[in-house]
């Protein structure tokens, strides 16, 4: 059962709870009457995990479960694995033209499933110090039992996409936070298996080498088209990353879409805090900030500067501007979409704050 | 004495006999088995004295400093082995020490052969442990004096017995120490290890044994230093060894050769020790 390098995966969840506790059905039945986790702890002494999540991650995607610490995410992504114990739900791996159901598998599926299909990147890194980085890399295949000659041809592979082939013989004692979670990052890609969990990957990195590895694996996933389940805490990072970002709470989902969408029109007050303190300015395109339709007549005084698509990003936009003062039209499709000025800029940029 | 004492005390709890019909039990019905385990021990550690005896005092004292400098990369501590070998040798003690060079190196090397395997098992099931806890430290703060009467009734006389006190006495600190470097093993690295789908047995041996090694090996000196310790008491017991004339000197108060003895048995210790010290970051 061996994956194909052109497999794709996805993930299925519905209705998924993980409490840890003795009381399971009991702190399930406080949990549905939408009881909190204070109050089902004092009263059964579990502790809920996650509640009834449901969400779908589908191939090649970058999925982001974000949320602030205690918010279930980093427990949701350990079920996908089943490091964490699924109490009720469904949730299946769908791989290939095989599926897989996380939650009911036997122990040798289970262990077939870690092997080939869903690999994972650990906040601390969890690389075995003892080890060289070769050794490291070669860890999952190891595992697996694929003989020391082929093994040695993946390490070597996945050493060079992660750009550490120099290092291949060092210990990870030598070597930086940035370069260790490289090494985690080529354990997780040299099993081949097509879905990744990456758990708060670069929160213990600092801020410079954080940015640069969001890069790098934006990069690789570009050429990999792995789906990636990635946990964080930080609403910059998800808009980055994520293609879509699911925001939990209290063990719960509270809304799941596009980072647009997201921005655009936060469900409650939770979200809209968080949106609020983001940065907007990666993930916000021409046609967010636009004046639609044609420039009316005070508009059309001011020189045209530059004209953009609706899908240019606005860092383009606004470097444009600074290029140049005066109107930028959007064209779409050969006609006038709309207009913007620095003042539709500024107000764009800060729509979100409600 | 008044009235409550005597309530107290008019029912005394035979704990001392019930032990003693315990041990009155092995000894009609299963003599042979102790007797065949003495036996065996003895012909075992005989053995390895005559052989270590056999060769040149120098050959012996080379071959310790030799590990001694291939273990610890260390000149100096193999100097130092050498120049205290053979103040021993000078001062007459040279048998003794070979008797309790064996001796101790068989009590640490039988304690851990035992300690290890229970600590990781323990150490798998922790709520095991709080029940296994007591016992062990039973172990430890039992006067040794109290089991050395039973191990003689069950054992006899010499290595033997003297070898199993030993062990009773050091088997604790092996398994502590290995349970706790395996329950102290980081949560991700174990994680990583259950994520790329290890078995509890590949669990064990590329994740757990490893990252908990320099516990287990802290554990390995410290169960040969309690094993040292005890050498003076096996020697009550009929054990040969450095223990002996220690003995013998407190009996005669023989304050030079209590002297010697107890020089050459420090010494000992502190070759012991160095040899299996961990070096800090030496594993890591």
């Amino acid at each position: 059962m061996m994956t194909r390098a052109d497999d794709r995966g996805s993930v299925r969840i519905r209705n998924v709870s993980i409490v840890f506790g003795e009381n399971t059905a009991e702190s399930l039945a406080l949990a549905d009457q939408g009881r909190s986790r204070t109050e089902i702890q004092e009263a059964t002494g579990d502790v809920l995990g996650v509640h009834d999540c449901s969400v779908d991650i589908h191939e090649g995607e970058i999925l982001v479960l974000m949320g602030l610490s205690g918010s279930g995410k980093s427990t949701l992504l350990r079920a996908i694995n089943r490091l964490n114990h699924i109490s009720r739900g469904s949730l299946t791996v769908n791989c290939g033209d095989r599926s897989i159901d996380v939650a009911a598998c036997d122990g040798k599926e289970l262990k077939q499933l870690r092997m080939n299909t869903v690999s994972m990147v650990f906040q601390q890194f969890g690389l075995l110090p003892w080890r060289s980085v070769s050794d490291n890399v070669g860890f999952g295949l190891e595992i697996s039992g694929v003989p020391k000659a082929e093994r040695d041809a993946r390490v070597a592979d996945q050493l060079a996409l992660v750009g550490l082939s120099d290092w291949a013989e060092r210990m990870v004692a030598e070597l930086s936070g940035g370069m260790q979670q490289r090494v985690g990052l080529a354990r997780a890609f040299a099993t081949g298996a097509p879905i990744l969990l990456m758990d708060e990957p670069f929160s213990a990195l600092d801020p410079l080498i954080r940015t640069r590895l969001q890069d790098e694996l934006l990069e690789l996933q570009a050429r990999l088209g792995k789906t990636i389940v990635f946990v964080s805490h930080d609403l910059d990072e998800a808009m980055k990353l994520g293609n879509r970002i699911a925001i939990m709470e209290g063990g719960r989902i509270i809304q799941c879409g596009t980072p647009r969408e997201i921005v655009n029109s936060p469900t409650n007050d939770y979200v809209s805090e968080f949106v609020a303190n983001m940065n907007p300015i990666a993930m916000l395109h021409a046609r967010d900030v636009m004046t639609p339709g044609r420039p009316d007549g005070r508009r059309g005084q001011l020189p045209l500067s530059a004209s953009v698509t609706p899908d240019t990003p606005l860092s383009d936009v606004m470097a444009a501007l600074a290029r140049r003062d005066g109107t930028i039209g959007v064209i779409d499709n050969g006609a006038v979409a709309g207009s913007i000025t620095a003042e539709d800029i500024v107000r764009g940029l800060t729509r979100h704050r409600r | 004495m008044d009235g409550w004492t005597d309530f107290i005390t008019a029912w005394k709890i035979p704990v001392g006999r019930w032990g003693k019909a315990f041990f009155d039990f092995l000894t009609d019905n299963f003599e042979f088995v102790f007797d065949a385990i003495a036996d065996s021990l003895k012909y075992l550690l005989d053995s390895m004295i005559d052989g270590l005896l056999w060769l040149p005092p120098a050959v012996l004292v080379l071959v310790i400093a030799l590990i001694g400098w291939r273990i610890q990369k260390s000149v100096k501590l193999a100097l130092g082995i050498v120049l205290g070998l053979f103040f021993i040798i000078n001062q007459g003690l040279w048998k003794e020490t070979v008797e309790t060079l064996v001796l101790v190196i068989s009590a640490a090397f039988m304690s851990m052969l035992l300690g290890v395997p229970i600590g990781i098992w323990l150490a798998h099931r922790p709520r095991f442990y709080t029940y296994v806890q007591p016992i062990l430290d039973l172990m430890q703060t039992m006067p040794t004096f109290v089991y050395l009467i039973p191990v003689l009734i069950l054992f006899g006389l010499g290595l033997a017995p003297g070898l199993l006190v030993t062990i009773i006495f050091a088997s604790p600190a092996p398994i502590r120490l290995t349970y706790l470097g395996i329950t102290s093993v980081p949560r991700p690295m174990v994680e990583a290890g259950l994520a790329f789908g290890a078995s509890r047995q590949q669990l064990l041996r590329k994740v757990e044994l490893p990252a908990a090694l320099p516990t287990i090996m802290a554990g390995l000196t410290q169960c040969i230093m309690l094993s040292l310790s005890m050498v003076v008491i096996a020697a009550l017991i009929g054990a040969n060894g450095l223990g002996k004339p220690v003995v013998r000197a407190l009996n005669t108060v023989n304050i030079p050769l209590g002297l010697e003895a107890g020089i050459a048995i420090v010494i000992l210790a502190i070759i012991l020790d160095r040899i299996c010290r961990v070096r800090i970051g030496a594993t890591s």
